[in-house]
């Protein structure tokens, strides 16, 4: 560790009793920076583990299903709705004339209706819902539906919408330096264009909400949403009844990933609204087909670069374009085709650039937030260039690319903003990439690899490192801001809620942990509840990694008061100074050998008429950015790391294999050593399987083929590299972030770039290195074949 | 009727739906909740159970992962079902290393080795596959052979360690973790204590089995469920099937019933009566002569592995891929036959080896070569009312070169793009004999005549394939769909056909991803 604030912590351990021998952090059983367990693996494990589709449905509760259309764009003319009325079980049938409020469930902006019974803009659109005394009998009567439609030919493709001008939300721009002139002093200039494939986030539990009818026009709901606050807004907006009048209760998900940020809104309001016409608790749960073909996926993009670079293969300047293909409404589109632009430099200082996003539209389903939101894809065309840059010049990659890293203090210090208008501090990746290419031996591989390759006949290997710079904050700036309650009862036992939502990524777990630390308790006594928005009101989605990082902020300033309460008590009962009282080990110590426990001292201040519930409030420092300038400091940090990926293809089919990958990444000072190293494994094979066999196949009527798991494959155990090494970058976040940790959820997706980096490394090596192949997204099997085929083409080597 | 035993429980169940699966009857009948429904089509593994049944001829009871999503209750007559609830030790919990975050004070439950693994390891993050991979570890500490290697490390097991827990949770997909703590926890259960509850009790739970199995064989009717005029049957011999399909005309035969299913649970058709062939002991036999196997109609692939691996092993190989352990735990080479699906693994494999079907129907028992079998997309020359009671491979084809080869998007648990089934025989240099058959290029599974013709005479070459694989690219016409485009796949036939010489020539050379290590 060097050149650090001194971590909040510290001062804290500094007053730990000596009679403990406790130092450090290790003050508390499952404290700060221990790999405590995730706080329900006991009941993940069991089948305990209570999800909404689990919990016992009240009394003569009501399944419900939809209608959906058929055709992916035109009108519907005729609709007929009285087979699905007489259909055994059916209890109501609802289209979007038999909606009170509002009809549109647009997030930010509208353009999301919540059933249509005109225009389809999309095939799978809802038309109406059923609700019956099964599911089975809701699914069989809802087939039952007469529709008939006035076809219009469906717009797929995001560049013929740009050049149509059918876009979805205005282009936005970002330039830093004099494009014309930096590109004018180049030796070359290269160009090429990229298409990067979308991704179903195949969370393992579907969407899901049970909604039941409360007094006064009210509506309890439990839902599975990253967003419950929203949840909350759009159910009383389509029932027209104020917030104040809706509970929603998120205990899990099973799996979010982006796609229940928006998108569970929908399936909400439509329980409540059948929920409210029968007076009946009513269950909305899609069906895995329906979920795959009804909700949005990541954005599927179109970029392209035309860069200038000197004759080392420095960047003097950058064009980058990026299409986000948004599907048939605005949704999140707006920021995440932002933060692709945010992201189109990825690592590398440009030092004139100009980045243009565009919001294309197409007659799909809405695509929404996922994992990286939209920086993932905006990545992808500036890790193109750099492989590209070294071929033309004859240089590694991993040369280029270090080449064109943002500076530091001591380094390049005049390289370090960014298009935006960022300066980038604290840049820890020329220490973790030096780091990385001793720890995997990248140069000694390097050259056994190129040796191998030459006698090979078949199978050729390849070899990546790639780094990730993620910008850390909602770009939106008025979300982050968190709220958290903890209440301590007299036993000492303590229960904590917030506004983030656990779904799968250990929140609750961190959290937890932050608590116990700052009280000075066992992790044991810590009970985190589920997220309710009538414990903490107007909370922003649990997205863009920054879970932890703003609701541990407020769940630690809540436990600091409550803490500041029972010292402030103590000292005054005990008559010492408040610097004397030290809470550790579930104790509280006042002076020498005297003490009680945490249990004892609640009861205490209870008897003494001290409040011990409290809420606590964070929002983030430093932040602000000008869009119509485009320019401040949208992110608060950045979360860095890099992988170095080893594959082997077959080069007769395309076939391929992940033979080692080596991560070292920054989370500044974990919290959880053992969640993060999950969040960092589970991040990188989710983004090899975007990169590598999940690919979205979309016929031309506008119908996804890829609408199961029997078709859309994402990576199974066997894709699990036998070599996967893993290992934390041991530096404290600069900034103040909660115990200077740093937001673990999306950064590492985006170090699988590397495995498309070194399939595309190994059929480069067709050509001896000379010729940089074309490998769109997802680089399947056949388009690998297709790539060395071209490239065997190109050098005249046919098999 | 049926029989069976939920965990330690009798269950005996008639009026229930034919088509209703296990997780259906878990959740809804049950009420138990551990199991999960991640796609309804035995594509995910969230829904895993273990099935147990006697295995006579070991005289033990064998442990199977199932896909309760697709697997319906009326199978269950005579087993024992076991799920995430019910997984316990033999012995009172280790001291856990730190107690739970989840209740406060009190102990931790006591886990099954399988459960405590996955916590010890953090194999569960969002916690909805969980309780499927913990019945997928519990089948395989229930089947792996106890690890001798002294030094086995858990957390980095070998290569062919590896391949075996790959294998045995193939089937489960996790989108949270990436599978690395989940890989390190199977090593853990290899490694660790195979003594639990069920094997204190199997000797008694064998004997409520076979105890189960007497009733059902001497009882003057045929067990199933029947709910008004719609019926499940578990005939036990070949006459009581071929009575119910002669009395049945419109019933469907069940065997692994892994395809089949998806028409209820995917399309939501109702499937009125329905045969189960898989408690009909002529349908259950393996034969093995120097001539031929004969591998009975009933008989799931996991049961027909080891006999197909030490005759043909470029099949069984082959098979390890078919689906993934759940569904080979359930599948039948006979369903996938009769199925005639154009993209099914075993037919072309068939094809090259020439194999013939044995039918049992109203009409009488007969043979069929495969090659005739086929007769349009997804149409078969099968009798009405028949069944395939066997497939005999003849064992003539020792000394050629065979090879199998699949190729799809994902290793594990994929629908081909292309299967290629390619065989020579080679003397004095010159091929004299060849078999190529297909899956995935055309609407049926077939063999290429011509381009078998083609290689005649040819040396097993680069330049002597030349012919036949312009014969391939000519008369081959597949289609474009989601898995491959026409011209991957028909690229794909060539360089396979490629790909077998030059494994022929070169056999010291590591020529496909799958084997590079």
């Amino acid at each position: 560790m060097r050149n650090v604030t001194l971590p909040e912590h510290n001062t804290a351990t500094a007053q730990a009793p000596t009679q403990n021998g406790q130092a450090g952090l290790d003050i508390v059983t499952g404290g700060v920076g221990k790999p405590s367990r995730h706080e329900s693996a006991v009941a993940h494990v069991s089948g305990s583990a209570r999800y909404v589709d689990d919990m016992i449905e009240p009394g003569n509760c009501l399944h419900a299903a939809v209608i959906r259309s058929t055709i992916a764009a035109g009108q519907i003319t005729r609709l007929d709705l009285a087979a699905v009325r007489n259909s055994p079980g059916v209890v109501a049938v609802m289209t979007v004339e038999d909606v009170i409020g509002h009809t549109d469930i647009g997030p930010v902006f509208p353009g999301d209706p919540l059933m249509t019974s005109t225009e389809v803009k999309f095939m799978g659109q809802c038309i109406a819902v059923v609700a019956a005394t099964t599911e089975l009998a809701a699914r069989r009567a809802a087939q039952l539906a007469v529709v008939e439609y006035q076809q219009q030919t469906p717009l797929l493709d995001p560049r013929e919408a740009l050049a149509q001008s059918r876009l979805v939300r205005p282009s936005h721009s970002m330039k830093r330096g004099d494009l014309a002139a930096a590109m004018a002093t180049a030796s070359h200039i290269l160009e090429a264009e990229q298409a990067v494939g979308g991704q179903e986030h195949f969370y393992l539990e579907g969407q899901v909400s049970l909604a039941m009818p409360a007094e006064d026009g009210g509506m309890l709901v439990y839902t599975s949403s990253q967003h419950p606050s929203e949840v909350q807004k759009l159910v009383a907006e389509v029932l027209d009844v104020p917030l104040n009048r809706i509970t929603v209760d998120m205990r899990r998900m099973g799996g979010g990933f982006g796609g229940k940020e928006s998108q569970a809104g929908q399936w909400a309001c439509l329980a409540a609204l059948l929920a409210t016409r029968t007076g009946r608790a009513v269950k909305m749960r899609l069906p895995r087909q329906d979920d795959m073909v009804m909700t949005g996926k990541r954005h599927p993009f179109a970029n392209r670069y035309r860069i200038g670079i000197d004759p080392d293969g420095q960047l003097l300047a950058a064009e980058l374009e990026v299409i986000g293909n948004c599907g048939n409404s605005a949704d999140l589109s707006d920021a995440i085709v932002d933060r692709a632009m945010f992201h189109a430099d990825n690592a590398y200082y440009l030092p004139a650039a100009q980045i243009d996003g565009h919001r294309a539209f197409s007659n799909q389903v809405s695509h929404t937030a996922y994992r990286g939101f939209g920086g993932p894809q905006g990545m992808m065309i500036i890790e193109r260039a750099m492989d590209d840059i070294a071929r033309k010049v004859g240089q590694d990659p991993l040369t280029i690319r270090k080449r064109n890293l943002y500076g530091t203090p001591e380094h390049k210090p005049d390289c370090t903003v960014t298009p935006y208008h960022q300066t980038v501090e604290h840049n820890s990746l020329p220490d973790i990439i030096e780091q990385l290419e001793q720890s995997s031996d990248y140069w000694q591989r390097r050259s056994a690899i190129t040796a191998w390759n030459k006698t090979s006949p078949v199978l050729k290997r390849g070899l990546a490192l790639t780094p990730v710079k993620f910008g850390i904050s909602f770009t939106l700036q008025h979300l982050n801001q968190a709220g958290a309650l903890i209440h301590i009862y007299t036993d000492g036992s303590i229960q904590v809620n917030h506004g983030g939502t656990e779904m799968g990524q250990g929140l609750h777990t961190k959290v937890g942990q932050i608590v116990a630390q700052t009280l000075g308790v066992s992790l044991d006594s810590i009970q985190v509840t589920a997220t309710r928005t009538d414990k903490v009101p107007n909370t922003s989605p649990t997205a863009a990694s920054s879970g932890t990082d703003l609701n541990g902020k407020a769940a630690q300033n809540a436990a600091l008061i409550l803490k500041q309460r029972l010292v402030d008590f103590l000292a005054a009962d005990k008559g010492v100074p408040a610097e004397a009282i030290v809470f550790a080990n579930g104790q509280v110590f006042w002076a020498e050998g005297m003490s009680m426990s945490f249990a004892e001292l609640a009861e205490a201040a209870y008897v003494s008429r001290v409040s011990l519930s409290t809420t606590g409030y964070y929002r983030t420092p430093k932040i602000h950015y000008d869009r119509h300038t485009a320019s401040g400091r949208p992110f608060f940090y950045f979360a860095n790391g890099a992988a170095v990926s080893e594959v082997v293809i077959d080069t007769l089919t395309g076939e391929y294999k992940v033979c080692q990958v080596d991560i070292l990444h920054d989370v500044g000072q974990s919290i959880n050593p053992a969640i993060d190293r999950g969040q960092i494994e589970g991040g990188f094979i989710q983004g090899m399987g975007w990169l590598t066999t999940e690919e979205l196949v979309w016929h031309d009527d506008g119908r996804l083929l890829s609408n199961s798991p029997a078709t859309y494959k994402i990576p199974a155990i066997g894709d699990t590299p036998p070599v996967f090494n893993v290992r934390l970058f041991e530096q404290a976040n600069n900034e103040a972030t909660v115990y200077n940790s740093k937001a673990v959820g999306e950064p590492p997706f985006m170090l699988a770039i590397s495995v498309w980096s070194a399939l595309r490394d190994a059929i480069s090596s067709l050509s001896d290195y000379q010729l940089s192949p074309d490998l769109d997204t997802p680089a399947t099997p056949e388009r690998v074949l297709d790539a060395v085929m071209a490239l065997q083409a190109g050098t005249g080597d046919q098999p | 009727m049926i029989r069976f035993l939920f965990n330690d429980q009798l269950r005996e169940v008639d009026d229930l739906a034919p088509d209703l699966t296990i997780l259906e009857y878990l959740r809804t009948v049950e009420v138990q909740r551990g199991t999960k429904e991640g796609c309804a089509s035995g594509d995910c593994g969230a829904c895993t159970v273990v099935v147990a049944e006697p295995d006579t001829t070991q005289g033990r009871l064998r442990y199977k992962s199932v896909n309760s999503c697709i697997t319906f209750v009326g199978s269950l007559q005579g087993k024992q079902l076991i799920t995430v609830e019910a997984l316990k030790p033999v012995a009172p919990a280790p001291e856990s290393h730190t107690a739970p975050a989840d209740a406060a004070g009190s102990p931790a439950p006591a886990l099954h080795i399988a459960q405590q693994a996955m916590v010890d390891c953090h194999g569960s993050q969002c916690g909805f596959c969980t309780p499927g991979f913990v019945m997928s570890l519990f089948a395989l500490g229930k089947n792996a052979p106890v690890q001798t290697v002294n030094e086995f490390d858990p957390a980095n097991p070998d290569a062919h360690t590896r391949h075996e827990i790959d294998l045995a949770l193939g089937g489960n997909l996790c989108r949270c973790t990436g599978y690395r703590p989940i890989i390190e926890a199977a090593g853990q259960v290899l490694a660790g204590e195979r003594q639990d509850a069920f094997s204190a009790a199997e000797a008694e739970t064998w004997q409520r089995l076979i105890t189960l199995a007497e009733q059902s064989r001497a009882s003057t009717t045929i067990d199933g469920l029947t709910q008004g005029d719609r019926h499940f049957f578990v005939p036990t011999s070949v006459q009581q099937l071929v009575d119910l399909r002669r009395q049945y005309p419109e019933s469907r035969l069940v065997a692994g019933g892994t395809d089949l299913a998806l028409e209820y649970t995917q399309q939501l058709k109702p499937l009125d009566v329905l045969i189960y062939t898989g408690q009909v002991a002529e349908l259950k036999h393996i034969e093995v002569s120097d001539s031929a196997l004969i591998i009975g109609g009933g008989v799931n692939y996991s049961d027909a592995m080891s006999t197909i691996a030490q005759h043909l092993p470029e099949f069984a190989t082959m098979m390890t891929r078919l689906g993934a352990l759940q569904v080979r735990n359930q599948g039948t080479m006979a369903g996938n036959v009769a199925n005639a699906s154009p993209i099914g693994d075993t037919p072309p494999v068939l094809l090259a080896l020439d194999a013939i079907l044995h039918i049992d129907s109203p009409a009488g028992a007969e043979q069929i070569a495969i090659n005739d079998f086929f007769t349009g997309y997804r149409q078969t020359c099968l009798p009405t009312g028949g069944v395939i009671s066997g497939i005999e491979i003849p064992l003539d084809k020792q000394d050629w070169h065979r090879r199998v080869f699949k190729v799809s998007k994902r290793q594990e648990d994929d629908i081909s793009a292309v299967l290629a089934a390619l065989m020579f025989k080679v003397e004095n240099g010159q091929i004299c004999a060849a078999r190529l058959a297909f899956g995935g290029v055309a609407a049926t599974p077939l063999r290429v005549p011509a381009a078998e013709q083609a290689l005649i005479g040819q040396p097993p070459t680069l330049e002597g394939i030349r012919a036949a694989q312009a014969v391939l690219q000519q008369s081959l016409t597949p289609l474009t769909d989601v898995r491959a485009s026409a011209h991957y796949r028909l690229q794909l036939v060539q360089n396979l056909l490629a790909r077998a010489v030059l494994e022929y020539n070169q056999p010291e050379t590591t020529l496909e991803v799958v084997d590079y290590a």
